[in-house]
């Protein structure tokens, strides 16, 4: 059979060959024996392909789009014969510089795709750019030759996830890791065993798509310590994985790099849920450098004020402007992108309700963004998750526009089970429905809309919120200005580290009180890196700018804090263990099977006597096994946040089979917590538990001959 | 550097010795080469790398290249140094080759 020559050259420039493209798909791809260069700019008068060997100080060569090139705004063109693996490429475009009409062309600067695959500049971390390269962060094509060997996004239903906040570097970069790529994806992919054994089945990245560490970077004014964009919530190209996150970043293999660590952890039965910033990018306010979007098509892709100024409604200068056709698309392109080629299971938005603004930064209220991701075919078993709310002041959080599929970070969450670990008044109400899954926010939705959480990256690790009444950012070289004065956290008796055994033994009992009740409630929990462990950033709860150990886990510390993580490993089971407590529909507080219990019911110190009163810090509550998604054994959990040890008479079980003891977070380990039909059993109708802790009880729902 | 390529063919096995480096200069030597060989379709492919002290992404592409080409192409690779078999690990390009440390069977397919 003959080879057809569909695409032939039909134009020459400095040697270059080529032809009119494809407008579609936009970016650059390989199509024949050639590369197909897509790009779209609304207001442009004029577009320049530029292409560069790799790292080569100055163009190898420049064509300028001819006008026949341009369907509407979309420049297209196919060169051929080029060499794609030594290959960057960038655009110039011409137009008006008149920045109260948003519009700021400038061809003297060349600009990456804002579709780009790859992107080069930024190769190894912390590698000190050339501020002089004329092109800092040049795309680059990628190759889809990658052999994933039959892999798949898992699909795991969400109410079955343990979600683990990891930042890539963080976990590995420490000495201690003792991987053989500290700071990377290979690294993490080494630690898949921890996590596997931790029982996490859903790891959640903090940015891993290209932004610029050096960004703002600056010297703190007394310490000299370099900070760094260390979170990395400043993106540079949308599409293009983090390269110096990769061992193999400076081979240009961050692409194969972290799709094998991606194979790897589904191999391990662990999705993958990237942290997604959508809201803002890296080029900030008007001040701010000019890396892509600003140059090409600057109304499409920011929010601006009536001056043609940048709206800031992110807290970093500019606000993507998410709900115009243009941004939009490129978000869906993006997310398709990711779940189709990372074979990525799932989204966190950052700051997510940016994303249901309108081009004047109003909310709408049925916004297009938002119901085009619920609705779309390719991401429709992904997870979605908001973070609901943002830094201009919209706070959405049980009233995110949802469309049914969306579910939120649950700050209100965190914020009551934080107050109720340290003992404050009139939380108990508020509790009661918290563990439920917070019906009174999502009853629309189901519990699996809440995700669960006490700490993120964002604020006091779970050590630290025990450890410090304020926090403690000097290090940040910002008066410690910075960072939230909202932390609800107490510090046990002592700011700060503490030789005094008994406030170290009250704040491993707070830490395992967290992990107790997030484990017990309904939703989707969800743990913050090295927490397990109790890792602290020594009081810094906003440790954006440090590469450094305020930032990184220290692996030292699993073995000093055994204790605490036998704990986690172990109420993480329990979790796995019972499906009374994930829950994919709300309690209708009834015996739903007829089988003698309702499937919950709430208690004080007297069975079915709760105490809502503002006084009280205690409440009970048991969850009816027989009326569980899959019949189980019926739990009971009681929580006495008060400073002395109080007596809870115990409800009947469903089977009358005793109660048996499996948590008691105020004994010593190892006895806080035990195996499966192991703990004591309880012969008697009352319990004490202890002062500021918790006791879950089991009971099998069925008595079985030969009783253990 | 410079990269020095010695291939040849004995039956249904190909064998390249590379010395040098595979960068994004020698590497398309390098898949002109392989390319070559894999006219005759061969089922095992050798790759001697015990004196190549460096590859690059491009050079890796190679190896994929030719499993597109023959899938059933059992690629051999001679006695990586430490650099280049930690770069297979972890693009995952070591799961799609054989590294060994001794000469392979060449009178077998079933490796």
């Amino acid at each position: 059979m003959e080879t057809r020559i569909d695409y032939y050259p039909t134009h020459e420039c400095g040697g270059f060959r080529f032809r009119k493209g494809h407008v579609l798909p936009f970016g650059a791809s390989l199509v024949g024996s050639g590369v197909n260069f897509s790009v779209y700019s609304s207001t442009a008068e004029s577009c320049t392909l530029v292409l560069f060997q790799k790292h080569a100080a100055q163009p190898m060569v420049e064509i300028e789009f001819p006008r026949s090139f341009r369907i509407g705004g979309v420049y297209s063109m196919i060169v051929f014969d080029l060499d794609y693996e030594d290959l960057e490429y960038g655009y110039r475009f011409s137009g008006p510089y008149d920045p109260s009409r948003g519009l700021r062309f400038d061809h003297s600067k060349i600009l990456s795709d804002p579709y780009a695959r790859v992107v080069g500049g930024r190769d190894v971390w912390r590698d000190e750019p050339d501020w002089n390269d004329i092109y800092q962060h040049r795309s680059r094509l990628v190759f889809d030759d990658f052999d994933w060997e039959g892999d798949y996004p898992l699909e795991t239903p969400i109410q079955d996830l343990i979600f683990y906040e990891l930042h890539v570097r963080g976990f590995t970069a420490h000495d201690t890791s003792q991987v053989s790529a500290p700071g990377t994806f290979a690294g993490l992919r080494e630690k898949i065993p921890y996590l596997k054994q931790l029982g996490i089945n859903c790891v959640e990245l903090l940015p891993v798509y290209e932004f610029d560490e050096w960004e703002n970077n600056r010297r703190h004014p007394e310490t000299g310590e370099l900070l760094l964009n260390y979170w990395g919530y400043s993106t540079v190209a949308f599409f293009a994985p983090k390269a110096g996150y990769a061992a193999t970043g400076g081979l240009g293999m961050q692409v194969d790099e972290l799709k094998t660590t991606i194979k790897e952890l589904h191999r391990n039965g662990i999705e993958v849920i990237l942290d997604v910033v959508f809201n803002h990018t890296a080029e900030g306010d008007h001040r701010g450098p000019m890396i892509s979007f600003r140059g090409i098509d600057n109304q499409a892709y920011y929010m601006l004020t009536p001056e043609g100024y940048y709206y800031n409604f992110s807290g970093c200068g500019n606000t993507l402007n998410c709900n115009h056709p243009v941004a939009r698309n490129m978000v869906i392109d993006c997310l398709r992108y990711w779940a189709a080629e990372y074979h990525i299971d799932g989204f966190r938005f950052d700051l997510a309700s940016i994303l249901g603004r309108d081009q004047s930064g109003a909310p709408l209220s049925n916004p297009p963004l938002l119901e085009s991701l619920a609705f779309d075919p390719v991401l429709s078993k992904c997870k979605l998750i908001a973070e609901a709310w943002d830094a201009g002041g919209l706070y959405q959080v049980g009233s995110f526009p949802a469309y049914g599929r969306w579910a939120e970070w649950n700050g209100k969450y965190r914020d009551a089970v934080r107050r109720f670990i340290k003992g404050d008044e009139g939380v108990v109400g508020e509790m009661a429905a918290r563990i439920q899954g917070s019906p009174d926010l999502y009853w629309y939705r189901g519990p699996s809309a809440s995700t669960n959480f006490i700490t993120c990256h964002d604020g006091f690790t779970l050590r630290d919120m025990v450890s410090y009444n304020g926090k403690h950012n000097e290090a940040n070289g910002e008066n410690n200005n910075d960072g939230s004065n909202d932390n609800n956290s107490w510090n046990c008796g002592w700011e700060g580290e503490s030789t005094d055994p008994a406030v170290n033994e009250l704040r491993a009992r707070q830490m395992k009180n967290a992990a107790t009740i997030l484990m017990v409630s309904q939703g989707v929990p969800m743990i913050l890196m090295g927490d397990e462990i109790g890792r602290t950033q020594k009081g810094n709860n906003n440790a954006y700018c440090h590469d450094n150990e305020y930032s990184w886990m220290d692996w030292r510390v699993a073995e000093k804090n055994a204790d605490l993580l036998r704990f986690f490993k172990k109420v993480i089971a329990f979790r796995h263990a019972h499906p009374a407590l994930r829950r994919n529909r709300f309690f209708e507080y009834r015996d739903i099977r007829g089988t003698g219990v309702a499937d919950i019911t709430f208690h004080g110190l007297q069975p079915f006597a709760p105490d809502y009163s503002a006084g009280s810090r205690c409440l009970a509550f048991m969850l009816g096994g027989p009326n569980a998604t899959e019949p189980d054994d019926d739990i009971y959990v009681a929580m006495n946040m008060y400073w002395e040890a109080l007596p809870f008479r115990l409800p009947n079980t469903s089977s009358g089979t005793p109660w048996r003891v499996a948590i008691n977070t105020s004994m010593p380990s190892t006895q806080d917590i035990c195996d499966a039909g192991e703990g004591p059993k309880i012969d008697h109708d009352e319990i004490i538990v202890g002062p500021r802790s918790i006791i879950v009880l089991t009971a099998e729902a069925r008595s079985s001959e030969g009783e253990k | 550097m410079s990269l020095n390529i010695d291939s040849s063919s004995q039956g249904n096995s190909a064998r390249i010795k590379l010395v040098g480096e595979v960068d994004g200069t020698t590497a398309p030597t390098f898949r002109a080469e392989v390319d070559k060989l894999l006219a005759s379709a061969p089922s095992i492919l050798v790759l001697d790398v015990e004196q190549l002290t460096f590859m690059s992404s491009a050079g890796l592409r190679v190896l994929i290249f030719a499993k597109q080409k023959q899938p059933r192409l059992a690629i051999y690779v001679l006695k990586p140094q430490a650099p280049i078999l930690d770069t297979l690990h972890k693009t995952g390009f070591y799961d799609g080759v054989y590294v060994t440390d001794a000469e392979p069977d060449t009178g077998t397919t079933t490796a």
